[in-house]
């Protein structure tokens, strides 16, 4: 059974983007973030009762959210609820302006909500406080179950307004959770909100398993499993948790991805020592060769308008990074840096590559253009790969293992998120030890 | 007294000089190149037939030692005509999971076509790869990359 989501989404005003407003620039790594005020929202008193949600907290909850939001772009400073001067219904109908400056704040999130009929509407504005301005106001209704996701969509309405860049935040991170020792680990799929609430497991662990990647409706994950201890390609519903594996390769296949269609799969086919790149549609199941070399090829990632792959071959002796026509003619390789490049991504918004890049025994995560120029490196650590873009290709997830003592003491697998401009470097809370992170696409557009 | 307390002191490095080029020498002993030569890790298949063989970094080629190793492996599946072994390939973790994965399908596939070259049955050999998933040595070392980067011949049941 799917689960239905529906969002009623209304404009309560109108407004206009050619006013000269508060900006915030995010191309830059933000030494200055924004202070911004947000207002617990105001719970209406004719609300109805809820059996598992406090209805009376939720006004509080939901701002708290927000705010955790935004506090990890390092691009805003959230401020003390305790300096706030007037009374969310209050300030939701008009807050005092020059009241809300003296405390520094130069934005302000008010907010009401309430429940009817088991509908929870919620409504809030975005304040322009040195311009004295309405900037946005915007109202939902929807169950009141999806609580938390109407606090990542108003984050989103709100990091939109202000940076002019899409959001982030109503999204999922599907992940391999990791425990046990480091030479028997027990891995999982998992799934969780960005934010790292709502953690779900999505196998038991009986078999080993690595590298999931989300379709682009993020209803279905690709990954490789050793089930039968056959590793495979295999393709999962996340809502069903029906699971197939995806063609019938007589030897291993690896390094999954979905084209930007969702149509087909591409990976790597492992035979007699040499790995190439092939790819599988979906409906018609016909399997395709990409490349044929006696090399390795493999991390296979396509560029967003679906025209371009890159992927990662050690035909020169040594990993490097590699893009072609998707049909596999017109090879080009594109990184001639010092060092090993491997885990070649395309961003979301088709400019850049992130890629993982091993130097004088030292792991980095980078960005690059597409043709190879531009390297920037952003992280350097013992050990750490597997870059995934956030939807808006702002920020990158990866993850990060620890160096170990004898009999893999102190060892440990954590997510990590790091913007591009290489600042507001964040470690991601999971439940357990974690792994290849994959980053969905905005849930609801 | 000032000449025979700097004596002492010279003693002491050239001591300590020693002993310190004796332990780095114990421990090279161990690899050549960056290939694992020790038998810490090694488990028989037989009576002097090891069940592993290593390699160097980011490579699959097969040292002399190794087909030695694997001649004896050969042999001894002969005689035991209805055994079936699968290869393991492994890699150790200084590598991309992805790259790994391919890296350890290269090596178990080089030790399949070295005994399929002694009359063995490439029927009689499967090969799965594990990439850096099943460390022999947890440690984050030289020597424990070394003895992970390795190619397992196991007995099938």
């Amino acid at each position: 059974m799917r689960q239905i989501i529906t969002f009623l989404i209304l404009y309560l005003s109108s407004f206009s983007y050619l006013n000269a407003l508060i900006k915030v620039d995010i191309t830059r790594g933000n030494l200055d973030p924004l202070p911004i005020a947000v207002s617990p929202l105001h719970v209406e008193n004719n609300s109805e009762k809820l059996e598992k949600i406090d209805i009376k907290k939720l006004g509080i909850n939901i701002s708290a959210i927000i705010e955790k939001n935004f506090k990890s772009t390092g691009l805003f400073n959230p401020l003390k609820k305790e300096a706030f001067v007037q009374k969310p219904d209050i300030a939701h109908l008009k807050p005092r302006f020059e009241d809300w400056r003296l405390i520094k704040a130069q934005a302000l999130i008010t907010g009401k909500l309430s429940v009817k009929n088991n509908k929870l509407k919620v409504e809030f504005r975005l304040w322009d406080l040195t311009a004295s301005k309405e900037m946005i106001a915007l109202s939902f209704t929807t169950t009141p179950t999806n609580w938390r996701r109407v606090a990542h969509i108003i984050s989103d309405k709100i990091y939109e307004r202000l940076t002019g860049e899409a959001g982030y935040f109503d999204t999922r991170i599907i992940y391999v959770a990791e425990s046990g020792p480091k030479n028997q680990r027990v891995k999982k799929l998992a799934i969780m909100d960005q934010d790292g609430a709502k953690t779900k497991y999505l196998t038991l662990g009986n078999e080993l398993v690595l590298t999931p990647r989300f379709n682009p409706s993020n209803q279905m994950v690709t990954y490789l499993s050793y089930f039968r201890n056959l590793p495979r390609v295999y393709l999962l519903d996340i809502e069903t948790g029906k699971q197939e594996v995806v063609g019938n390769f007589p030897g291993m296949t690896f390094a999954p991805r979905f084209s930007p269609d969702g149509k087909k799969i591409i990976m790597s086919f492992a035979k007699d020592g040499n790995s190439d790149i092939f790819t599988m549609d979906m409906e018609t199941r016909v399997v395709e060769r990409i490349t044929e070399h006696s090399s390795i090829d493999t991390s296979p990632s396509y560029s967003p308008d679906g025209k371009y792959i890159c992927f990662n071959s050690d035909r020169s002796g040594l990993q490097q990074i590699y893009v072609m026509k998707s049909d596999g003619t017109n090879v080009k390789r594109i990184t001639f840096g010092n060092g090993i490049y491997g885990t070649p991504v395309w961003s979301p918004r088709g400019d850049l590559i992130a890629f993982t890049k091993v130097r004088k025994g030292r792991f980095y995560i980078g960005v690059m253009r597409s043709d190879g120029t531009g390297e920037r490196l952003l992280t350097e650590n013992f050990y750490q790969e597997a870059p995934s873009w956030s939807p808006n290709g702002r920020v990158l997830v990866f993850y990060r293992e620890t160096k170990s003592g004898p009999q893999g003491k102190g060892f440990s697998a954590k997510l990590w998120s790091i913007d591009i401009t290489g600042y507001n470097e964040r470690k991601i809370k999971t439940e357990t030890d974690a792994s290849d992170p994959s980053w969905s696409s905005l849930l609801s557009k | 007294m000032n000449f025979n307390k700097n004596l002492r002191n010279i003693f002491l490095i050239l001591f300590a000089t020693l002993a310190l080029s004796a332990c780095s020498t114990a421990k090279k002993s161990q690899t050549s190149g960056d290939v694992y030569t020790g038998t810490e890790t090694v488990e028989y298949l037989a009576s002097g037939v090891k069940d592993r063989v290593f390699f160097a970094t980011n490579k699959s080629s097969l040292t002399s030692a190794s087909r030695e190793t694997l001649r004896k492996q050969a042999t001894f599946l002969r005689k035991n005509k209805k055994l079936n072994v699968t290869v393991e390939g492994h890699a150790d973790e200084r590598g991309t999971r992805e790259y790994n994965l391919a890296l350890g399908e290269r090596r178990a596939n080089a030790v399949k076509d070295y005994l399929m070259t002694y009359g063995i049955s490439g029927k009689r050999i499967s090969v799965i790869s594990y990439g850096k998933e099943r460390p022999v040595n947890s440690e984050s070392t030289p020597l424990a990359w070394s003895q992970n980067r390795r190619s397992v011949t196991v007995k099938v049941k």
